[in-house]
């Protein structure tokens, strides 16, 4: 269990580490918290012949809060965001989401948009963009910027959109309204493993009606997605047990779970319909 | 002050806990060469080649070698007597033609570093054509010889089991299976092999728990006299009956320092460790029950079948053995049979870990006992009591062997007990409350499991004790510390016999050049054995210096008195006295024959050995309960509180007792719920890491509530010891499945162990 040899970089500006992956050719691997990485390549199932080691970035956006969104740059740690001083429906959110990441070991090593590009299916970030639409920015030394939707973002099993010299830049939340309600739900083997199946329910509640409903399961699947029909049973509906009832069996039903040897479709699908019945539940207490 | 009973802090925690232990990892030479197996990817394969000329390419390898360069050397043999019929199922040290596991070693690199071993072993080419992979064996008749598969059939019985189950009120059968699990020390397997060219010595360090019999086992394999060979142990990051078990690794770096010169290190990392180290458990049982309506217990008959992997270890058919002889716990029976089937498959070995054939036969014995209750409409904890062999029947001949020796409880009030665990706990009370819970739509239930273990027996434990002239003790023992606490409690017993403080005992384990034999530690046996040894030889140790200091004092012996490391008469207690460091002054042969003491040449010194030898072991037991919280839509068990109570005859050490029973019962609640090694279609291993192998963590667990009691001393041993470091795991996956049936509301429900949340689930579709 040690890593193959590599070469190790340690840039002091994006676009040097932008230059620095362009030049590799594909065989760069990015290392930010390096709590996915650095496991993979002790059992040599990532053998990068270059790290680029973007600790010690200088010019690297951070958290910053807007009325309108909230901006997470490259280095930003999910111990960051849990404890996050923000006030906002967003921001509880995210620090509700980040308590469910891993151990304080990982959650005070591991970056939010190294999740994102690691792309494991039960990660809590990759359910948190495709729940609350966020832009994921990428970053080429040939192309400069693009921006990606999150719901485009995931390709499949640690699969992305990203192509091999880009890095994840920045990733933007639109702000959630401060009427928004949310709901998230997970279950996992022990405190600090990866979720089985989680889900995360946002909502707001107008004249007892529930509009602007969001429903999305990570885990699952090979990547996180929100569950149109499901969302669509409860726009505009009163929020109750029967219809949250109707609307978490209808998401156990569209789903295509994985199977593992340690959790069986069927056993997937029955804590899919769990998991966004209590996090419905959850967003109306 | 006594010692002995009390909870004295630990001697050898401080090393420990401050950073200065020497494990494996830390004591390696500076010189030293890396060792790397290359292990099979594939579950059964034919060779085709085995091509190692790509890694001695890489600079700062050393030596590279599959099976071609190995010579005639031999497979791995048992520790377990004359076993001629078994030889064909003895692990050979590199595969030659044939690959029956992922995992199973087909080369080995030496090189300069660890990491250029890892690459150098990516360098081996390896060609074999693909066999199809015998992975379950559950799919065929369980006892049949005439299966291929089947390395040999265990029988143990007594009685008329036909007729007692023809002739019973009502027969249960049922079918249960413990998954694959496996000991999981936080420091993986490990050896240093160094040859002393100056005094043509091997030396080697790293394996704990048996280092007399690995070292003559090495000595075997490698041809060399015993007697050449020092191995002598380190710290130990836990054990659990798999670390300390030779395998080829260990031969092989032996192989290695001889061969090439230089000092070799071998570092097992975690995912070698999960497809190479014994595994365990891994049983499926056809179990019958016969009882009479008043819940009686008249007959068990077990057909067994062990997912043994691809070759036997070591300990031969003992875990089978095991099973069959322990099977009948605490109970009366008029009949009982049990036939174990030991089968090959292709997945890595099976050997031992700690509760070894006594964790299955619990489940299964415990299940049938709740089956028999459910089925009479009758306390299942009423039914236990009801059958329970009585302290009167002590000692109990069980009508099985183990190996050659007969099987006789040496004493117990099993009903004692259970009713001091009833009292201690509250049970009755917390089973009321229990049922108010459920009754109140909660699916929380309580079970509970009796059990008797085994510890000790045999002979090869010697102690040797010496003091010297300041009053420090010297105890040279052939037992090994595995984190048990070995110091601790061999020096507590010998500090009240020779009346100095414990401190002032250095005991020395775990070296084959301190004492001439030794049986390391297993099998529950290091304070039953060894400390039975260090009471005996520090009587005579006593009895030496009190016979000095007569001659020394001029006051007959018996009417002289040890006390807070000094001799005096009796009648004038408050005199200055001797101290026991000037008496072995006067007793160094130099000095001895110059004062005329009373002295033997044999044994010189204030010094004296005592080996101790038990025709039957002793047989500690107790009780495991639970109280378990099933989410019944996740399908997932929450153990809200646990319990242990066990009788160990004579606790030296309450507290030592304590974490064992406390440590044990973690593991038993991960072996119940969530640990569990499996293999895919084609037998690759599931679980690499404990990412995947689901160890219970912190907040899984809750606090384990002990009860110690020492009501029945055996009477083996003169200060009634027995072995401890089995009990807390012994009925954890028993007292588990009986409070998930009851939180579910369905009676033998559990049937598989461990209980993950898709099991219960399936359970519970099963049941709506």
């Amino acid at each position: 269990m040690t890593p193959a040899s590599f070469d190790h970089h340690a840039p002091r500006t994006i676009d040097e580490a932008l230059g620095l992956l362009a030049q590799a050719g594909g065989d760069a691997r990015i290392l930010a918290g390096g709590q996915s990485l650095v496991p993979a390549m002790a059992f040599r199932l990532a053998q990068p012949s270059v790290l680029v080691d973007i600790n010690r970035l200088t010019d690297a956006p951070g958290l910053v809060e807007e009325s309108d969104r909230l901006e997470i740059g490259p280095l930003v740690r999910h111990e960051t965001l849990r404890r996050m001083p923000s006030r906002t429906p967003l921001g509880e959110v995210l620090a509700h989401l980040a308590d469910h990441i891993g151990t304080w070991p990982v959650r005070t090593r591991g970056t939010f948009c190294g999740s994102l590009a690691h792309a494991d299916p039960a990660s809590e970030w990759g359910l948190a963009v495709v729940a609350l639409d966020a832009n994921l920015t990428l970053e080429s030394a040939s192309d400069g910027p693009r921006s990606v939707p999150a719901s485009e973002f995931f390709a499949g099993m640690q699969m992305t959109a990203a192509r091999e010299e880009e890095m994840l830049t920045a990733v933007t939340i639109p702000a959630l309204p401060a009427t928004a309600r949310w709901g998230f739900a997970e279950f996992g083997r022990r405190t600090g493993d990866f979720a089985t199946v989680l889900a995360l329910v946002v909502h707001e509640l107008k004249g007892g009606r529930m509009t602007g409903v969001r429903i999305a399961v990570g885990g699952v699947e090979d990547v996180p997605r929100r569950l149109g029909p499901a969302e669509e049973a409860l726009e505009g509906a009163a929020p109750s047990k029967v219809r949250f009832e109707q609307a978490a069996e209808i998401a156990s039903e569209i789903v295509e779970p994985l199977e593992d040897p340690l959790s069986d479709a069927l056993h997937r699908r029955e804590l899919v319909r769990e998991m966004v019945l209590r996090a419905l539940q959850r967003s109306t207490r | 002050m006594r010692h002995l009973g009390r909870p004295l802090p630990r001697l050898e925690a401080s090393p420990l806990v401050s950073g200065r232990g020497l494990f494996t990892g830390s004591m390696q030479a500076g010189d030293h060469l890396a060792m790397r197996l290359v292990r099979s990817p594939f579950a059964h394969a034919r060779v085709t080649s085995v091509d190692v000329s790509g890694a001695l390419a890489l600079p700062g390898v050393v030596a590279a070698w599959s099976w071609s360069d190995l010579g005639d050397l031999p497979p791995i043999s048992y520790r377990t007597g004359d076993t001629g019929r078994l030889d064909g199922f003895r692990q050979p040290v590199l595969a030659s033609d044939l690959v029956r596991y992922v995992g199973e070693p087909i080369a080995v690199v030496f090189a300069e570093d660890p990491a250029t071993a890892e690459d150098a072993a990516d360098q081996v080419d390896f060609r074999a054509e693909l066999l199809d992979a015998f992975i379950h064996p559950v799919t065929s008749a369980l006892g049949g010889s005439s299966d291929h598969a089947t390395v040999a059939l265990v029988e143990q019985g007594f009685g008329d089991v036909e007729h007692a189950i023809a002739s019973a009120d009502i027969v249960v059968e049922l079918e249960l299976e413990v998954g694959r699990q496996a000991a999981m020390p936080l420091e993986p397997r490990g050896l240093i092999a160094r040859w002393d060219g100056a005094r043509n010595l091997l030396e080697i360090t790293g394996a704990a728990k048996i280092p007399h019999i690995d070292r003559d086992l090495l000595a075997d394999q490698i041809g060399r006299p015993a007697s050449r060979i020092v191995l002598a142990e380190g710290h130990v990051g836990g054990g659990f009956g798999a670390r300390g078990e030779i395998g080829p690794e260990d031969v092989l770096a032996c192989l290695g320092a001889l061969r090439l010169g230089r000092p070799v290190a071998w570092l097992e990392d975690r995912r070698e460790h999960m497809t190479a180290a014994p595994q365990a458990r891994g049983q499926r049982h056809i179990a019958r029950v016969a009882a009479q309506d008043d819940g009686r217990l008249v007959a068990m008959d077990v057909t067994f079948m062990i997912d043994q992997g691809a070759y036997l270890r070591p300990d031969g058919l003992r875990i089978a053995e095991l099973t069959a002889a322990m099977l009948q716990g605490p109970y009366r029976l008029d009949a009982f049979r049990a036939l174990g089937d030991v089968r090959l498959t292709n997945k890595t070995p099976a050997g031992p870990y700690r509760g070894a054939g006594r964790v299955e036969g619990t489940f299964v014995r415990e299940r049938l006992v709740d089956a028999v209750a459910d089925r009479l409409g009758l306390d299942p904890v009423a039914v236990r009591r009801r059958n329970l062999v009585a302290a009167e029947e002590m000692p109990a001949a069980r009508g099985v062997t183990l190996g050659e020796v007969p099987v006789v409880y040496d004493s117990g009030d099993y009903a004692l007990l259970l009713k001091r665990a009833e009292q201690t706990f509250a049970l009755e009370r917390l089973r009321k409350r229990t049922r108010t819970r459920r009754s109140k739509g909660e699916a929380v239930g309580f079970g509970l499991a009796f059990f008797v273990d085994r510890s000790g027996g045999g002979s090869g434990d010697g102690v040797r004790i010496s003091v010297d002239d300041t009053g420090t003790v010297e105890v040279v023992t052939g037992a090994a510390d595995l984190g048990q606490g070995l110091e601790t409690a061999v020096a507590q017993i010998v500090a009240d016999i020779l009346a100095v403080p414990y401190t002032d005992v250095r005991v020395v384990h775990g070296r084959t050049d301190a004492i001439g034999f030794g049986q390391g530690a297993e099998a529950s046996r290091s304070t039953v054995m060894t400390g039975t040894a260090a009471q005996q030889a520090a009587e005579k140790v006593r009895e030496k210096a009190l016979a000095a200091a007569a001659a020394l004092i001029g006051v007959s012996a018996d009417r002289l008195m040890l006390d807070e490391g000094e001799v005096r008469p009796i009648e004038h207690s408050d005199a200055p006295g001797l101290p026991i460091g000037a008496i072995a002054h006067a007793l160094r042969p130099d000095r001895a024959a110059a004062l005329a003491l009373p002295h033997s040449p044999d044994s010189a010194g204030l010094s004296a050995e005592a080996w101790v030898s038990l025709d039957s072991p002793t047989y500690p037991y107790g009780l495991a309960a639970a109280v378990v919280a099933v989410d019944e839509e996740t399908g997932a068990a929450t153990v809200e509180r646990f319990f242990v109570a066990a009788d160990v005859g004579n606790a030296v050490n309450p507290k030592l007792v304590e974490s064992q029973l406390a440590g044990g019962a973690v593991q038993g609640i991960g072996g119940a719920l969530s640990e569990e090694l499996l293999f895919t279609a084609t037998g690759e291993p599931v679980a690499i890491s404990f990412a995947d192998y689901a160890l219970p963590t912190a907040d899984q667990v809750p606090d384990i509530e002990c009860l110690i009691t020492d009501d029945a001393p055996s009477p083996l041993t003169p200060l009634g010891l027995k072995g401890a470091g089995e009990l807390g795991i012994n009925g954890a996956g028993a007292a588990i499945a009986a409070a998930i049936d009851e939180a579910i509301g369905t009676p033998g429900a559990v049937t598989h162990l461990p209980v993950t949340p898709a099991r219960l689930r399936a359970v519970l579709r099963g049941v709506s």
